[in-house]
């Protein structure tokens, strides 16, 4: 046992927990860091891509040396069917800004980073410490933590669970409940090494600029769940993930998804010649809002993806946690100021807080996707996609066929794979849960 | 008793990679570790220390980013570190980087005293030379121990340490006086895994970093790429090799008829190795 107290244990250094702490030993709170990885950043799997907006809003000069991949300029959308795709794509010199809004990233970089702001606000910083069990007093309030390190018991007015998806020490503590494997997606992804100049003819770029594709289709087995292919200076990130229930329901590997994905005659050619280095396979919970566990309690509060924080729709979480990272240390900060003890009323402004976020305001937007997507993974990623191909070939292929008979046929081909009834219903539940 | 302890931070060898066009190794995203045979050589120290007593001091000759390593031996339990750092050591190959390493230990045993043993990993994962230990102890006139497998008896009232040496053929039972450089193989121990307050303290610790200046080096023309006569000429990924193994069938299942078949095997593609055995067999 330590003898030392400190003002606040932040469980994990992540994107959620790295916010908190960075915000807090800023504000000169005594802040303790423990980390179960070799380093920060050691566990931690993402696409990836950075946010600059909540960074900014945490670190705002974050530019001048984290270390950046690319920013992107182009985002592309892509339908996959067996043998094509159908494509939307969004460029714009506007991207090239000054501050650029999204560039890509790569994670154990960036976190070790994001590790060195922290350290250098004041927080002390603890990796390969595994936090076992959080301790309580009588009346149940979180007073500290027991680690796997000999002697490693501490003291703490608050504890922060920004301990990622898993979360098994709130789950221990019965904060939470299990992951159901419908709320959350298995996602893995492979970094294929490419030269400098490969990546940038082969996706029309100069400079730092990056491209993002992400992908839905067929190539999911008409599991819930999409693909993406990401540019880095000298890699392309590429990876595909799906419902673990799905994947459970089809006997699929992650493993032979990847590959299926990789040999699709329209992304073949862009991994041409590289080198793969590395596969990370990593969970996302993806249940939206209503998975979010209780997010405060006597002593301590949960941020990021403990806390159920991701926008699965828009392919947002790393900027969800460093804003409920920061908000929940706000937070801790003015309750600190003012004097108030960490009990469950007082944090219960952290959730008053996040309301009037994004964070909050999206994850009740898209409320109920999760379940529409699901219901309908068959259509929503297997049919559709082949009828949307379908349909562009029959309008581009020039074969002698007069054009009202061409429109006929696809109209006929969305009939025969789908009621009226049925089409009118899946675009009517969909506007309503993106209501 | 003083013990230095010299690691290097590596490149982890098993996520290098080569570029596929310009055959150079590619630094970037490549996590450090601590050279593995240097942690045997901590290890080795820290329990001698636990056991007699005395400190233990860390050092390293690296980029600004070794603090990182020396940070991660403290969290085992060493009580200093020092980080020699400049970029005059740039480039540096075995004679370079123990003419530093060796100042440095003359600046450490200023400091902090002289040290009764210096140990450091049998070689390096990345250089793999096995030079830069014995290096040191020639600059320093300390008697060197190499390839050490156990550390049998120190005693500190007649200053003498006896070892176990692994040789080619056997293991040799060695004693010699302080102050001695041992560098140490692989598997005589395991890393221990820091205490709370180790940790606590490594996390807050400060690092003392010294530059060529500060660690007392007199000749900057012997540092670095400058003080360097190794030229690397060519780096080069090896490429895959088709080879046909080849199944030899044997009569009986006895060492001596496993072996006869082998020969037989041997001598008939190589007909010269055959003519050869056979000339030192008589000669025996």
């Amino acid at each position: 046992m330590i003898d030392e107290k400190f003002d606040v244990i932040v469980v994990g250094a992540g994107p959620a927990g790295n916010a908190a702490a960075y915000t807090m030993a800023k504000e000169g709170l005594k802040v303790l860091q423990l980390e179960r990885g070799e380093y920060p950043g050691s566990k931690n799997v993402q696409g990836a891509i950075l946010y600059a907006d909540a960074l900014e809003k945490i670190i705002p000069d974050f530019r001048e040396d984290a270390p950046l991949e690319r920013h992107v300029i182009e985002q592309r959308m892509w339908m996959l069917d067996d043998n094509s795709y159908v494509g939307m794509h969004y460029r714009s010199e506007d991207f090239n800004e000054e501050k650029p809004n999204r560039y890509t990233i790569i994670r154990a970089q960036f976190d070790k980073w994001f590790s060195r702001k922290v350290r250098d606000a004041g927080a002390v910083v603890l990796c390969e410490t595994t936090v076992t069990e959080l301790l309580r007093d009588t009346r149940g309030k979180v007073i500290g933590v027991r680690t796997d390190r000999a002697g490693g018991t501490i003291m703490a007015d608050m504890v922060v669970l920004a301990e990622g998806v898993n979360g098994l020490v709130g789950q221990r503590a019965g904060l939470r409940k299990e992951l159901k494997p419908d709320a959350v997606a298995l996602a893995v992804k492979e970094m294929h090494f490419l030269p400098r100049e490969t990546i940038e003819a082969r996706f029309n770029l100069k400079g730092n600029e990056g491209v993002v594709i992400e992908i839905m289709g067929t190539v999911t087995n008409g599991m819930t769940g999409t693909a993406f292919i990401y540019t880095n200076q000298e890699s392309l990130s590429v990876g595909i993930g799906c419902m673990v229930s799905d994947f459970v329901k089809s006997d699929t590997s992650p493993y032979a998804l990847l590959e299926a994905f990789k040999n699709h005659p329209s992304i073949k050619p862009l991994l041409a010649g590289s080198e793969i280095k590395e596969y990370a396979g990593h969970l996302i919970p993806e249940g939206g809002y209503k998975e979010i566990p209780e997010l405060y309690g006597d002593g301590w509060l949960v941020v990021g993806d403990a806390g159920h924080f991701v926008n699965a729709v828009h392919r947002e979480g790393s900027n969800l946690a460093m804003t409920t990272g920061r908000i929940a240390a706000e937070t801790i900060v003015w309750l600190k100021r003012r004097r108030d003890p960490f009990i469950a009323d007082n944090l219960a402004e952290y959730a008053r807080r996040l309301e009037q976020t994004f964070v909050m305001k999206d994850m009740k937007k898209y409320k109920d996707i999760p379940n529409f997507l699901h219901a309908k993974a068959d259509t929503v990623f297997g049919l559709y996609p082949r009828l949307i191909s379908k349909a562009a070939q029959t309008w581009f292929r020039v074969d002698g066929v007069d054009k009202r008979t061409k429109e006929k046929e696809i109209l006929q081909s969305f009939r025969k794979g789908r009621t009226l009834t049925g089409l009118i219903g899946d675009a009517f539940k969909l506007a309503r849960a993106w209501r | 008793m003083h013990i230095i302890v010299c690691i290097k931070q590596v490149p982890d060898s098993a996520q290098i990679r080569v570029h596929p066009v310009t055959n150079t190794i590619m630094r970037q995203g490549v996590p450090t570790i601590i050279n593995p045979y240097d942690l045997v050589a901590l290890e080795e120290a820290l329990r001698l220390r636990d056991r007699l007593g005395g400190s233990v001091t860390v050092l390293t000759m690296g980029p600004p980013t070794a603090e990182d390593s020396l940070r991660k031996a403290l969290t085992f339990g060493a009580d200093r570190a020092v980080l020699l750092t400049d970029r005059y050591f740039a480039g540096s190959d075995t004679l370079a980087t123990s003419y530093a390493l060796a100042h440095a230990i003359k600046k450490v045993a200023e400091m902090w005293g002289e040290p009764d043993i210096v140990f450091t990993g049998k070689q390096t994962i990345d250089g793999d030379t096995a030079q830069v230990g014995p290096g040191i102890a020639k600059r320093l006139k300390l008697n060197q121990l190499t390839y050490v497998s156990a550390i049998k008896e120190l005693d500190m009232d007649s200053r003498t340490l006896t070892v176990e040496r692994r040789a080619e053929g056997g293991v040799q039972v060695l004693k010699t006086r302080l102050p001695v450089l041992i560098t140490v193989l692989e598997g005589i121990n395991e890393m221990r895994r820091g205490t709370m307050e180790a940790a606590l303290n490594a996390a807050r610790a400060q690092v003392t970093i010294w530059n060529a200046t500060d660690a007392g080096i007199p000749e900057l023309t012997l540092c670095g790429l400058r003080g360097s006569p190794t030229v690397v000429k060519k780096v080069f990924a090896p490429g895959a090799r088709t080879e046909k193994a080849h199944q030899i069938e044997t009569k009986g299942l006895s060492p001596a008829e496993i072996a006869e078949a082998a020969l037989a095997e041997i001598f008939q593609r190589q007909p010269a190795v055959e003519a050869d055995v056979m000339r030192n067999a008589e000669s025996i």
